[in-house]
C-alpha cells in the first residue's frame, strides 16, 4: 500500500510539474491580453516534434536548447501577425483565432511530420534508475524533468518579482497606459511575454515528448486539462495555476492508482443491486475508470461555486 | 422589408429545398443534402448562442449528440414495438432531449457570457463525451448505438428505405427549424438576446435580467441542436461517441463561424460550404482539413464577419448602382490571387506526393525536379506580389464605391 502511494504521490509530482509548465505560461499570457490561448497546448506539441527532429541530427541537449527557442520565436510572430490584427474584433474573436490556430497547427504537424507517433527517446545519458523503492525503479529521466520543472518556477517567481523587467512586466499587467506613458514599449513587453510563454510550452514538449509519446494528438489530450488548471487555480493567478497544477496531477495520479469504486461503497452502505439493474455501469463504476473525468467535474463545480477559481481575484 | 417579400424569400427558400434532388439524385448528392440538412439545423442554432445570444459555446455537441442518441434508442424501441409511433417525429424526440439538457446545464452556466461561459461549456463537454465511454449500456463504448428507421408504421406508403426518403424528411424538418428559428428572433426574447450579447449592464437597467435572456436562448439553442441529432439518427442510423465530443462541437463553430455570425443567413452558407469541402474535397485530397484551418484563420483575420458579411459589405455599392464600377478592380485583385492559391495549393500536394509524376490540373510535374518547383514557386509569388500591388487601387476604387452613396444620400 505505502508503494503505491509513493508512486502514484511522484508521478502525479511529474505530471503536477509538467502540467505548471504549460499553465504558467497560459496564466501570465492571459493576465496580459485577457485572451485564453486554446493554441498553447498546440506549441507544446511543435516543441516535442522540433526537439525529435533535432535529436535526430545533433542529439537530446541540442534540441532541449534550441526548440524552445524556435517555438518561442513562432509564439512571438503569432501574437505580432494575428492576434493583434485580431484583438480589434474583441475577446472572441481572439478566442476563435486562437482555437482555429490549434485547429491548424495539429493539421500542419500531421502534414510536416505525418500522422503516426514519432520514436523520440529520452538521452542515453539519463538512461538509468535513479533510485529504486520496494523493488520498483525511478528513472533518472523522470527525477530530471521534475529537476528542471522546478528550476523553471524558481526562475520564473525570481524573474518576476526580483528583476526589473518581472516588475515592467507586472507592472504592463495592471496599468498597461501608465507603463507606456513612462516610455516603455508595452506592444512590445507583450509580445515578449508571449513568446515566453509559448517557449516554456515548447520547453514542457520538449522533456514530456519521450515519456508521453510524440503523435499529433498529444496537444489535445493535454490541452483541455491545462484550460481546467488555469481556470481552477484563477485566472492570471501563477500561484492558483501551480496549486492547480499538483492538485490535479496527483489527483489523477491516486486516482488511477486506486482500487476503489462503487462496490465499496455500496457494500459499505450495505446496497446491492442486480446485474441487469438499469444504472448497472454506474454501480460498477471504479475509480481508475473515471479518473480522465475528474478534472473536468472540479472544472464544472469551481466555476458553479467559486467562479474566479481558487487563488483568483478577477471578475469580468 | 414588406410582409409579401419575406414571404416570397421564404417560399423560393421551401422550393429550393424540395427541387434540390431534380438537379442531381445520385446516392452521393443525396448523402450530401442530407449532411447539408443536418448541418444548417445545426449551425442555425449553435448560431442563437453565439451569434445573437454572445455565448461562445465549446460544447455544443452535447445537446445534438444527446438528442441522436435517444433518437436512436427510440428507433430501437420501435423496432421491438416498447413505442409505435412514425419515424418522421423522431427529430422531435431529440429535440426534447437536447431542450432538458439545455435546462439543466443552462440553469447554472448561464450566469455569465465571456470567458466562464465558454470554460463551463468546454468542461461539459468534454464530461459528457469522457462518461460517454464510460456508460457503455446507454452510449454503446467506442462502437455506438445503431438502430433502424424502416420498423415504424409507413407514412402514406413510404417506409423510408431509401435516403430520398429521408432527405424530403429532413427538407420538411429543416424548412420548420429554420422558421422558427427566425421567428425566434423577431420576438421580444430573441431582441433582447441581441441586446444582453451587445450591453448587459444596459439591458438589465431596462429591467431585463441578462442571466434569464440568456438561459432562454440557450435552451432554444439546445432544442434545436437536439432536432439536428434527431435528423442525424435517422440519416444515419447509428450514432457514437464522436458526435457529441469536441471536435463536433469545434466543427458547429467552425460553419457559424466561416458562414457569419450577425447574419441569420450566414450559418447557412457556413453549413453548405463546409459540407461541401468535407464531401467534395476529401476525395481528391489528404490535405483538406489543412485547407479548412487555413480558411478558418485568414476568415477570422479579414472577414471577421464571415462570408455572408463580405457579401452584405457591398450593400452602399449595391443600393446606389455603384457595384459595376466594383468589378474590374476585383478581376485586377482576384486573378493573380487564384493563381496564388492554385499555385500554393499546388506546392502543398506535390510536397505530400508520393508519386514520381504529379498530376495537377492537367499538367505534369516530376516531383523529384527542380523545374517544376522552380515553376510553381515563381508563378506563386509573382501571383502573389502582383495581388498585393492591386490591393492599393482596390482600395481606392471601394472607397469610391461606398463614398459616392454618401454624397448621395446627403443631397
Amino acid at each position: 500500500m505505502l508503494e503505491v502511494f509513493i508512486f502514484a504521490t511522484l508521478n502525479g509530482l511529474v505530471t503536477g510539474l509538467l502540467l505548471f509548465m504549460l499553465a504558467s505560461g497560459l496564466t501570465l499570457i492571459f493576465s496580459m491580453m485577457g485572451v485564453l490561448n486554446f493554441a498553447h497546448a498546440s506549441f507544446y506539441m511543435l516543441g516535442a516534434y522540433f526537439a525529435y527532429s533535432i535529436s535526430l541530427h545533433f542529439g537530446f541537449w541540442t534540441g532541449l536548447i534550441f526548440a524552445p527557442l524556435i517555438v518561442g520565436c513562432l509564439g512571438a510572430a503569432v501574437e505580432r501577425y494575428g492576434l493583434r490584427r485580431v484583438h480589434q474584433s474583441g475577446h472572441v474573436a481572439e478566442l476563435v483565432f486562437t482555437f482555429g490556430l490549434a485547429f491548424l497547427i495539429e493539421e500542419a504537424v500531421q502534414f510536416f511530420w505525418g500522422p503516426d507517433t514519432k520514436n523520440y527517446q529520452s538521452p542515453d545519458l539519463l538512461d538509468f534508475p535513479l533510485f529504486t523503492l520496494f523493488g520498483q525503479e525511478f528513472s533518472a529521466y523522470r527525477g530530471f524533468m521534475i529537476g528542471i520543472s522546478i528550476l523553471i518556477f524558481i526562475g520564473l517567481y525570481r524573474v518576476l518579482t526580483r528583476s526589473r523587467i518581472g516588475i515592467i512586466i507586472q507592472a504592463a499587467i495592471s496599468h498597461p497606459n501608465t507603463v507606456a506613458n513612462l516610455g516603455h514599449n508595452v506592444p512590445l513587453i507583450f509580445m515578449g511575454v508571449f513568446g515566453v510563454g509559448t517557449a516554456l510550452a515548447g520547453l514542457a514538449g520538449v522533456i514530456a515528448g519521450p515519456v508521453l509519446t510524440t503523435f499529433p494528438g498529444m496537444a489535445i489530450v493535454l490541452g483541455s486539462i491545462v484550460f481546467v488548471i488555469v481556470v481552477i487555480g484563477g485566472l492570471g493567478s501563477l500561484a492558483g495555476a501551480f496549486i492547480a497544477s499538483l492538485l490535479i496531477g496527483l489527483l489523477q495520479s491516486y486516482a488511477i492508482a486506486s482500487d476503489v469504486g462503487m462496490p465499496d461503497l455500496l457494500n459499505l452502505l450495505g446496497i446491492s443491486f442486480g446485474r441487469d439493474h438499469m444504472l448497472n455501469d454506474l454501480w460498477t463504476m471504479t475509480l481508475p475508470q473515471v479518473a480522465p473525468i475528474l478534472p473536468y467535474l472540479l472544472l464544472v463545480l469551481v466555476l458553479i461555486f467559486r467562479p474566479t477559481g481558487l487563488m483568483g481575484n478577477r471578475e469580468e | 422589408m414588406g410582409i409579401a417579400k419575406k414571404i416570397s424569400i421564404w417560399l423560393a427558400y421551401l422550393l429550393l429545398l424540395l427541387a434540390l434532388p431534380q438537379f442531381s439524385d445520385s446516392i452521393l448528392a443525396i448523402s450530401i443534402y442530407n449532411q447539408m440538412a443536418i448541418a444548417i439545423i445545426f449551425a442555425l442554432s449553435y448560431n442563437m448562442l453565439l451569434g445573437q445570444g454572445g455565448m461562445l459555446s465549446f460544447g455544443h455537441a452535447v445537446y445534438f449528440g444527446l438528442g441522436g442518441f435517444l433518437a436512436v434508442h427510440a428507433l430501437i424501441m420501435i423496432e421491438f414495438e416498447t413505442l409505435y409511433f412514425s419515424i418522421i417525429w423522431i427529430p422531435l424526440i431529440g429535440g426534447f432531449i437536447g431542450l432538458l439538457a439545455a435546462v439543466f446545464i443552462g440553469s447554472f452556466s448561464t450566469h455569465k457570457a465571456g470567458t466562464v461561459f465558454a470554460m463551463i461549456s468546454l468542461g461539459i463537454g468534454e464530461l459528457i463525451a469522457a462518461s460517454s465511454l464510460i456508460f457503455t449500456d446507454f452510449f454503446g463504448g467506442e462502437a455506438g448505438v445503431s438502430g433502424d428507421r424502416t420498423y415504424g408504421p409507413p407514412l402514406f406508403g413510404i417506409e423510408f428505405f431509401q435516403d430520398v426518403e429521408i432527405y424530403y424528411l429532413a427538407a420538411a424538418w429543416v424548412f420548420i427549424a429554420t422558421l422558427f428559428m427566425y421567428l425566434f428572433t423577431q420576438t421580444p426574447a430573441g431582441r433582447m438576446a441581441n441586446a444582453v450579447r451587445d450591453n448587459p449592464e444596459r439591458a438589465e437597467f431596462i429591467g431585463y435580467s441578462a442571466r434569464r435572456i440568456r438561459y432562454i436562448s440557450f435552451c432554444a439553442a439546445g432544442l434545436f441542436a437536439g432536432v439536428a441529432g434527431g435528423l442525424f439518427a435517422l440519416n444515419y442510423e447509428f450514432i457514437t461517441e464522436e458526435n457529441l465530443n469536441a471536435a463536433t462541437s469545434g466543427r458547429v463553430l467552425l460553419m457559424a463561424y466561416i458562414g457569419g455570425l450577425g447574419y441569420f443567413i450566414g450559418p447557412i452558407l457556413g453549413a453548405v460550404i463546409l459540407t461541401l469541402m468535407n464531401s467534395l474535397l476529401s476525395n481528391y485530397s489528404d490535405l483538406w482539413m489543412l485547407y479548412l484551418g487555413i480558411m478558418f484563420l485568414l476568415t477570422v483575420l479579414f472577414l471577421p464577419r464571415g462570408f455572408a458579411g463580405f457579401i452584405m459589405m457591398h450593400q452602399i455599392a449595391w443600393l446606389n448602382g455603384s457595384l459595376k464600377n466594383l468589378a474590374v478592380p476585383y478581376i485586377i485583385t482576384g486573378v493573380p490571387a487564384i493563381l496564388f492559391l492554385v499555385g500554393g495549393i499546388g506546392m502543398l500536394e506535390m510536397s505530400h506526393s508520393e508519386e514520381e509524376i504529379f498530376h495537377y490540373l492537367g499538367f505534369e510535374l516530376v516531383t523529384a525536379s527542380l523545374v517544376g518547383w522552380i515553376s510553381l514557386t515563381v508563378m506563386t509569388l509573382g501571383a502573389l506580389f502582383a495581388a498585393r500591388m492591386s490591393l492599393p487601387q482596390l482600395r481606392d476604387a471601394w472607397e469610391e464605391a461606398n463614398s459616392l452613396s454618401q454624397t448621395e444620400g446627403e443631397s
